[in-house]
């Protein structure tokens, strides 16, 4: 055949080679972005010069030289700035920590209310979703921070709960344990008893898988986490005595201060994301699907049993990322914090101690890197954990 | 699928009785007075449009839905509100669905003795070798550490299979069993259920497929919004049905 | 051949409908659902009538000072005679018709884009896109075709809210479907650098990004430059926005089957017409829920902005909240502050709802 000689050889232009094209592509892409890098880098070292300001981290050891409303560790005012830091960080996740405990516990039970059975419970629920999800939450931590903390009585009027709790203008006074003459007998006792609970789970689901018996484990448990550490308490005395706070002149003395910043911090915190979490508990249990629930029926499986052998397990896998999701959420928002001088990271350190150093590129670089460091591990774990529960699918 | 009419088995003892059985979904009324006797080994299939109230009668029998008026009795036993009551007959009353309804957080095996140990208090090994065999009898064993995302829709609705009958039922109530398979995978859970049907199991089947219905069922009910229209012994329905609705009925899905 | 006569429907038993029967299933079917009754009742007992005793019957609703709140309830007065610079913040009085006038033109433009048999909704969305936001910058800021220039220092308010929300998530919307498209790139340099980004301002708060806005940007610039705080605060929220966007977009991307893309390129599209005319007027559809809910989280975020001392709805009020002249109504200025909030929110959030509606019914089609 003559023909195919006019066929063009297999020579392409590198220009039409899609692959070519890819790396110059990205080529010119990293450039661009290196390109941009330099010249941001340029422009800050000329600023830096003009005004004088030294980078580096040197004034870590600086002394800080100003007083912190709250601090979990010991403090004056002639510890550094690194020291700062480490309290500004301690504080952002004391506040995180309450915030997912309390977030968690209340938007599990109104998660579960909003799908009861009973009407008006679960009206009640979506109110309160509606309510706290749809107000900012910079905005829910002003309202109780200026209009309910701060306009609390002064201490002479506190508002008081059971006589040992107060609650006034310059916080929220509770009573603190002080570990008494039985306390080493009670923490034993204690531990014991988490440890035969654990001993107990085990050896009645090793009998019920043998035997088929099912054996009260609940009860028994909450029956020894009372029993043992009461008996402790009654062998060798007062495991703790509690320090009361005590009106004394034009305070409190005693017992454990909430300042009232950390309290609005709190409440904002938790009211908002409990709705959030809420939601995703209610979509997380509605995501089983109903038929789930009449196959376990049909075989004649307990309510108790059909929620935790089958929905609370499947739900589960659903609440999970969404709800470690919400934890990041509340983590970024301690950062509003800032917003009332509450001493979290963002207040303290891309705060006061930049407006004192003028470091702005190191503070900001450094609380950014903490809060990035929290959210990469948490997802890395996220993926992790997704990749285990996965539903094994074709 | 055999041509030979399975033998006829059904005794004496009155399983499953329905008297003027009445049902309202809010304010519509979907079973009306619905009256039937099912005897021991007795196989019945009912069969009718979408919407007339089938699956809703055999979903009655194990409390899955509600009845507002007239009695159901269960091998002996009434449904009442009764918790204790209904969880008996739960056990005594093994049902496989139209969507499979595996757990899929379960494997095959895991799925199969959940409910004879927890609601049966079987051992472990009792509970495994129980299921293994009843694996064997849908002729999957070998998928048994399997999750049920890995199998096709047949394997599935045999491991579904299976799973009712580890709890050893007395009474098997099949929902539309064949309706979410692919044509391929229809045989081979009917030829499950036809062997089950030799070994005399009481079943109540709502099924589209005729065929099974011819070589199987005892008697077959016909039922129309909400009420049996007619029942009769394969050969008399398919071949002289009484009423004219039953007629249309078999003249649109007999073509 | 007999027809067979189907029995009447009867009426459901009595006790299990009606009034009655609903209370009974709802609210008081057992002893432990009786119980939630009761306990709710008692919440709300709790609850409502200090607030309604508050806030409507022994509030103060008439006057123009501080002296005419004389009762135990809410003094609305102080939110009345503050409600202007609520809205407007510090906007000249004589011009503020030119923000009135700019948000009559977002409603009028967009009105016909939200009609469905709307002709040629595509051209018309276009032009909107491009001709509003000109128009209201020359209405909102002036200074050229005869309009008096009022810097942005002096905008605020509610007008201020919806300046920044708006503009951030507009401008957030292409740099986020780039980002969005990057990321599901074959290119891994694209790709790496995408997700850096993406990662870095989805890991970080917004209020360190304003920080950063505040503080580090004039040192990333050129000394002579040097740009206004509001644009600082808009750049900042909109870097931040982008990243959100393009997540959601590339759940957009995600939930296009296969089939679309694999046409698109049977029929001999390149890579940005495949995108550009099949895969995302699909995808972006899909995803406007989610942009929504994005836009609902970045206008509750723009409270924010008081870190670096832009005079937002909340921080207006905040301020007038520590007025002198008004000191000891924190919670009137508040709750007037959430209700405004809320009723945006809650509006959008149930306009994404519906449009989920819309788009699931749409599927299932």
């Amino acid at each position: 055949m003559q023909t195919t000689a006019r066929v063009q050889p297999a020579r392409s232009s590198l220009l039409r080679d899609p692959k070519f094209r890819g790396l110059v592509f990205q080529i010119l892409a990293v450039f661009t972005v290196v390109g941009i890098g330099w010249y941001l880098f340029q422009n800050t070292q000329s600023n830096l010069a003009q005004r004088g300001i030294t980078s580096g981290f040197g004034f870590l050891n600086n002394t800080a030289g100003f007083g912190i409303l709250q601090s979990l560790i010991d403090y004056t005012e002639t510890d550094t700035y690194g020291r700062v830091f480490v309290i500004g960080l301690l504080n952002t996740l004391l506040v995180s920590g309450l915030g997912i405990f309390f977030a968690t516990l209340i938007g599990f039970v109104i998660g579960i209310a909003r799908l009861s059975p009973n009407w008006l419970l679960s009206r009640l629920a979506t109110v309160y979703i509606e309510i706290f999800r749809n107000i900012p939450p910079l905005l829910q931590i002003f309202f109780w921070y200026f209009a309910v903390l701060r306009a609390m009585p002064a201490p002479r009027a506190s508002y008081e709960f059971f006589d040992a709790i107060y609650l006034n203008i310059r916080g929220l006074y509770l009573p603190s344990p002080i570990p008494a003459d039985g306390f080493n007998v009670f923490a034993i006792a204690l531990l014991a008893a988490c440890v035969a609970i654990v001993l107990v789970a085990r050896w009645a689901r090793k009998r019920r898988e043998a035997t088929g018996q099912l054996f009260p484990t609940p009860a028994v448990a909450i029956g020894l986490l009372v029993a043992l550490p009461g008996l402790a308490a009654l062998v060798a005395g007062n495991p703790v005595t509690w320090s009361v706070p005590e009106l004394r002149g034009f305070n409190f003395v005693g017992g454990l201060v909430v300042i009232p910043e950390l309290v609005a911090l709190t409440l904002a915190l938790t009211l908002y994301t409990a709705a959030f979490i809420a939601e995703n508990v209610r979509s997380g249990i509605q995501a089983v699907s109903h038929g789930q629930t009449e196959a376990a029926r049909s075989l004649g499986l307990r309510p108790r049993h059909i929620l935790r052998l089958v929905i609370i397990p499947q739900a589960l896998r659903v609440i999970i990322p969404p709800l470690t999701s919400q934890y990041l959420n509340l983590a970024k928002n301690s950062s509003l914090a800032a917003a009332i001088g509450y001493p979290d990271l963002v207040s303290l350190f891309a705060g006061t101690v930049l407006n004192q150093t003028g470091q702005a590129i190191e503070t900001i670089a450094i609380t950014m890197s903490v809060y990035l460091a929290i959210s990469l591990s948490i997802s890395l774990l996220m993926n992790w954990y997704n990749k285990r529960i996965a539903l094994v699918e074709r | 699928m055999t041509e030979k009419k399975l033998e006829s088995a059904a005794g004496d003892k009155l399983m499953i009785r329905m008297e003027s059985v009445n049902k309202w979904y809010g304010e519509f009324h979907v079973l009306k007075d619905i009256n039937l006797d099912v005897r021991q080994g007795e196989r019945i299939v009912l069969c009718g449009p979408s919407g007339s109230g089938k699956s809703t009668t055999i979903r009655c029998i194990n409390r899955l839905e509600e009845h507002q008026a007239g009695r159901i009795i269960v091998d002996g036993v009434e449904l009442t509100s009764d918790l204790k009551q209904i969880e008996a007959i739960r056990r005594e009353v093994g049902m496989v669905f139209q969507h499979f309804n595996l757990f899929p957080h379960l494997t095959v095996l895991e799925n199969c003795t959940l409910a004879p140990m927890w609601v049966r208090h079987m051992p472990r090994r009792e509970a495994e070798a129980v299921a293994m065999h009843f694996l064997e009898r849908v002729r999957i064993p070998e998928q048994a550490l399997k999750y049920p995302g890995q199998l096709s829709g047949g394997q599935q609705q045999r491991v579904a299979i299976a799973r009712a009958l580890c709890m050893k039922p007395a009474i098997m109530l099949f929902d539309e069993p064949t309706s979410a398979l692919d044509p391929e995978m229809v045989k081979e859970v009917l030829d499950t259920m036809i062997e089950l049907a030799e070994s005399g199991m009481t079943m109540l089947c709502v099924t589209h497929e005729m065929g099974f219905a011819r070589t199987v069922a005892h008697r077959i009910i016909f039922m129309d919004r909400g009420e049996i229209v007619e029942q009769a012994a394969p050969d008399e329905f398919f071949s002289n049905p009484k009423s004219e609705r039953t007629r249309t009925f078999l003249g649109q899905i007999l073509h | 051949m007999d027809t067979h006569i189907f029995k009447p429907d009867l009426k459901r038993p009595l006790l299990s409908v009606g009034a009655l029967g609903w209370l009974r299933t709802n609210l008081f079917s057992n002893w432990f659902n009786t119980l939630l009754t009761l306990f709710s009742l008692y919440l709300i007992w709790l609850v409502v009538p200090p607030i309604v005793k508050w806030a409507i019957i022994d509030a103060d609703w008439v006057g123009t000072t501080r002296a005419d709140c004389t009762s135990e309830g809410a003094c609305w007065v102080f939110i009345k005679m503050r409600f202007a610079q609520f809205m407007y913040g510090f906007y000249p009085h004589e011009l503020r018709w030119r923000v009135d006038l700019t948000v009559i033109a977002a409603i009028v433009g967009a009105a016909p884009l939200f009609v469905r048999a709307m002709p040629r909704k595509l051209i018309y969305g276009a032009f909107f896109l491009v001709a509003y936001p000109a128009l209201a910058f020359w209405l909102l800021h002036g200074g050229f075709l005869g309009l008096v220039a009022v810097p942005t220092s002096q905008w605020g308010g509610l007008m201020l809210t919806l300046v920044i929300a708006v503009v951030g998530i507009a401008g957030a919307m292409p740099l986020g479907i780039l980002l969005a498209l990057g990321r599901r790139s074959d290119m891994p340099a694209i790709r790496v650098i995408c997700v850096t980004f993406i990662e870095f301002w989805r890991g970080v708060p917004l209020i360190t990004v304003l920080f950063m806005s505040s503080v580090m940007l004039p040192l990333f610039l050129p000394e002579h430059v040097s740009i206004d705080k509001l644009l600082r605060a808009l750049l900042a929220v909109m870097l931040f926005e982008a990243a959100y966007i393009a997540e959601v977009v590339r759940g957009g991307l995600q939930a296009i089957p296969k089939g679309q893309y694999e046409a698109a390129a049977a029929m001999g599209l390149g890579y940005w017409r495949s995108m550009g005319l099949v895969i995302l007027p699909q995808a972006l559809k899909l995803v406007i829920p989610g942009i929504v809910n994005t836009f609902i989280a970045l206008f509750k975020d723009t409270s924010l902005v008081i870190i670096i001392g832009l005079f937002d709805l909340l921080n207006s009020i905040h301020q007038a909240t520590v007025d002198p002249a008004w000191l000891g109504f924190a919670t009137e200025g508040y709750v007037f502050a959430a209700l405004v909030f809320w009723i945006f929110c809650f509006g959008m959030s149930r306009y994404s709802m519906s449009i989920e509606r819309r788009l699931d019914r749409g599927h299932k089609r």
